[in-house]
């Protein structure tokens, strides 16, 4: 099938299967789209790369319908389309994997293949469809299997076979690859493959350079919410496409230079040797890591999302035992983790119950409240929290004060090593730099502090020495921007 | 916030639910064809006309409720939703009148505690099965302790036909525990017994430990965000909630052997006219707050013997009485449900929210996350 461009204002002579064109998205004053632009035809791999944030999944959220552009257009076969719900996707040919599987556990693989489909609702010949799509593609399942008994990688088979069965001819998948094993992923690159040259269009949001160039077509790189790079797989590297998504921008490195260089003279304070740490779902994220932490240095975590970063710092903070491998930890670790409404925080307690959380499971007898509320109003004051008093909930306070509590919470005690995970999320500026003057008055104060930001930035700005989280191990590469960049996304140079 | 203010705000919601509840009752016993005055008349001549009233009928009704209620607000508190209350006191019931109608009278009150720590320990056992299902498998507690209670209440009926049935052989009741066995009467002529001094005892103490100790805290943070509990307290919220959960049976079963020794003195199927049930009311009611809960278990008292009076003198069915309980735990879901999406009308009625003492919600407690 032949379609002239028409309106198509692509250089192909035949439409893509996909073309999305200078779209835009805001979120309030967040810009996540910026005039990107990608283009998909029949029979190709296609590969979506940029950083956390870049605007990946929000572009790929639009082509599926789970988010309308403020601006662009959309093409699907050189027609015109607009695109308002998973369904007109669906109508349109168009099947998307997300990262966090959209399954009913309780329920069979057939009943969830046939769950929202377009035909009707009929489980024989469901069945009798998987059992076909199995055998042609090779995605075999159990149609009767229950999905909370499958894999991990079970279930995104039974997302792929989701799709196909509503006649998917272009299939987003995005970050398929971070849920799975190695060899499991090796399998389903090699199915996308086998999928696109059966005339089929892939589209894979992805990190791991090296398996991308191995398998996609073509590559398209966002930055910032624009399209930075779009080439043909064979013309690129993993060194100019990790330029392409961090910058080509190599500062001087300012944010290095300005700060004092800080000697770790300090004692070895947390240590792992040959750790291997699992995730919720038991997946291996950590599987060979090992390094050291002094007391007096801010030790930064640089890593792309889903690469075991997570795992390490509960294992550094102790809430998590490794699964193989020795953690020498101090008795009490401080931990700021990422999400402190759930993880942090009771939100309806008081600001002095919450002070009490830290050593509860240790504590006896009677409750010191009069003790315990002093040495809430002292924190109060020594971290510039702004709250009426020590008996309002916490929930009171804005996001900034709340984390300055946290933080002051878990250094009261002036701990050995305090873990924190991205310290400044939705913090504005002046919250912002009230943290990180924390933290370098911790480390100051001879604790060893180990930082993870999803911003590699703020872990240069902070860290004393970084070391990178890729391929399931840790490796110290230095804290020039560009070569701790190239290590996060395991390439070589 | 002044402390005033706090009783004000916390006292509102409740009053507020009962004279709606009131005010629901009058209008459909108008509807039902009945005299509203003379109901309403004699539901309250029936709880608080006189001293003996009050006594033998309100007082000696919020007893059972007031262990149960305490015994819904522990659990709730720890995040667990513990129906089985109604279960839990008369497995409480059984195993005390077993003890009391087996061992000698001559041990006079030592016997009536043996009885009562036999009441508090087949509570927590009655508990402990749907806990260790919980924890052990994942099963959801609200279903399964409902099922123990029909399994309790069937489990009673063949007690009192086979092992526990009196000496003659012909009721389907326990035999009378011995006189002596039984608790004082406290005011001579009612039926007001010391079991109402050791329910207001157990909710101080309740009171006590969930504000004061390091154990308390403990379970007030799990059932408040679990995950936040483990991760800065390092909290074991699984044995935290385990321990609430069976120490909640035990009052429960406490309460069952209070009223077997107090009141009944025998064990048969209908002791409890649903005071598990009921108990649940009694919780939200008080907010899920021990000391509140002595007045919400007063009123919900005063309503079950107000019922009866109602239908003994304006020949209303006591089961009227049930839709104005019911109306309670509507208005309270309803001004919770309005309250969350108000947020912003009480802090400007109150100058903040809600004082965490008593802000802790089921549907905070169904799901933390």
């Amino acid at each position: 099938m032949v379609i002239p461009s028409g309106t198509n204002r692509t250089v192909t002579t035949a439409a893509p299967r996909l073309a999305l064109t200078a779209i835009s998205r805001h979120f309030g004053q967040v810009t996540a789209l910026d005039g990107a632009t990608l283009t998909a035809a029949r029979g190709e791999v296609h590969a979506l790369l940029g950083e956390n944030g870049a605007g990946k999944s929000t572009l790929m959220k639009i082509a599926f319908g789970l988010d309308q552009p403020d601006a662009g257009t959309i093409d699907v076969d050189g027609r015109r389309s607009v695109i308002r719900t998973p369904r007109d996707a669906m109508a349109l040919g168009i099947g998307m994997v997300q990262q966090h599987f959209a399954l009913v556990d309780p329920m069979t693989v057939v009943e969830n293949v046939a769950l929202g489909g377009i035909d009707r609702f009929d489980l024989a010949a469901t069945a009798a469809r998987i059992r076909r799509l199995g055998a042609e593609s090779g995605l075999a399942l159990d149609p009767d299997a229950r999905v909370s008994s499958l894999s991990v990688g079970a279930q995104q088979r039974l997302e792929i076979i989701k799709a196909l069965a509503r006649n998917a001819q272009v299939l987003i998948l995005d970050e398929p690859t971070a849920v799975l094993s190695p060899t499991e992923a090796k399998d389903l690159l090699d199915w996308t493959r086998r999928f696109a040259d059966a005339g089929g269009t892939v589209i894979l949001i992805a990190h791991k350079l090296r398996e991308i160039l191995r398998i996609a077509d073509r590559v398209t790189v966002l930055r910032r919410g624009k399209t930075v790079l779009t080439a043909a797989a064979s013309d690129v590297t993993e060194l100019l496409l990790a330029e392409a998504m961090l910058g080509a921008t190599r500062t001087a490195a300012p944010v290095s230079q300005a700060k004092a260089p800080h000697a770790s003279d300090g004692q070895p304070v947390l240590a792992l040797v040959n750790v291997a740490a699992m995730d919720d779902f038991g997946v291996a994220r950590i599987t060979n890591a090992t390094l050291t932490v002094h007391g007096g240095e801010i030790v930064g975590i640089a890593a792309i999302e889903g690469a075991g970063q997570r795992e390490l710092l509960r294992v550094l903070a102790g809430r998590l035992a490794p699964s193989q491998g020795t953690a020498t930890l101090p008795d009490a670790v401080g931990f700021v983790p990422e999400d402190r409404h759930r993880d942090a925080l009771v939100l309806d307690a008081t600001l002095t119950e919450n002070l009490a959380l830290r050593g509860a499971a240790r504590r006896r007898g009677l409750m010191p409240w009069k003790t315990l509320d002093d040495s809430t109003q002292a924190l109060l004051r020594d971290r510039d929290v702004r709250a009426a008093n020590e008996h309002v909930a916490v929930r009171t306070l804005s996001g900034g004060n709340q984390q300055k509590f946290v933080l002051g919470r878990e250094l009261a005690a002036t701990p050995a090593a305090l873990v924190i995970e991205n310290p400044t999320r939705g913090l504005d500026i002046r919250a912002t730099a009230d943290v990180h003057a924390a933290l370098r008055a911790a480390r100051d104060a001879g604790t060893a502090v180990v930082v993870y930001s999803s911003d590699l930035d703020e872990v240069l700005l902070l860290a004393d020495r970084v070391l990178v989280v890729a391929a399931g191990g840790v490796r110290d590469v230095g804290t020039d921007r560009d070569t701790v960049g190239l290590a996060m996304l395991d390439a070589s140079p | 916030m002044p402390a005033s203010m706090r009783v004000t705000r916390l006292l509102l919601e409740p009053v507020l639910a009962i004279m709606l509840s009131l005010v629901a009752l009058a209008v459909l016993l108008a509807v039902s064809g009945y005299s509203v005055p003379a109901a309403l008349s004699a539901l309250w001549h029936g709880a608080f006309g006189s001293w003996a009233v009050l006594a033998s009928g309100t007082l000696v009704r919020a007893t059972p409720l007031l262990f149960a209620g305490l015994a819904v607000a522990v659990a709730f508190r720890a995040g667990i939703l513990n129906i089985g209350a109604e279960g839990q006191l008369l497995a409480g019931a059984a195993a005390a009148t077993a003890v009391a109608v087996t061992v000698s009278p001559q041990l006079g009150l030592a016997g009536a505690g043996l009885a009562l720590v036999a009441g508090v320990a087949a509570g927590g056992l009655w508990a402990g099965i749907a806990a260790f299902l919980r924890q052990q498998f994942g099963v959801l507690e609200v279903i399964s302790t409902i099922m123990l209670n029909v399994i309790m209440l069937h489990l009673t009926g063949l007690l009192v036909r086979g092992p526990l049935q009196e000496p003659t052989a012909t009721f389907p009741q326990s035999a009378l525990i011995d006189q002596a066995l039984r608790l004082p009467r406290l005011v001579p002529g009612t039926r007001l017994h010391a079991g109402v001094v050791l329910a207001v005892c157990s909710a101080l103490l309740v009171w006590w430990f969930l504000r004061s100790t390091a154990r308390g805290f403990r379970l007030r943070m799990t059932g408040a965000n679990p995950r936040a509990a483990a991760s800065a307290g390092g909290i074991h919220v699984a044995r935290v909630a385990t321990s609430a959960f069976i120490a909640s049976g035990a009052i429960a079963g406490l309460g069952g052997a209070v009223e077997v020794t107090g009141v009944t003195f025998a064990l048969y199927e209908n002791l409890s006219p649903g005071y598990g049930y009921t108990a649940i009311a009694v919780a939200l009611l008080a907010r899920l707050n021990p000391m509140a809960a002595i007045g919400s278990a007063v009123v919900f008292g005063a309503l079950e013997a107000g019922a009866a009076a109602m239908q003994r003198d304006a020949q209303v069915p006591a089961g009227m009485v049930g839709v104005a309980e019911a109306c309670v735990i509507l208005v309270l879901l309803a001004s919770e449900w309005i309250g969350a999406r108000a947020g912003r009308i009480s802090t400007l009625f109150w100058g903040g929210p809600p004082p965490t003492q008593h802000s802790v919600t089921p549907s905070a407690a169904v799901d933390p996350a």
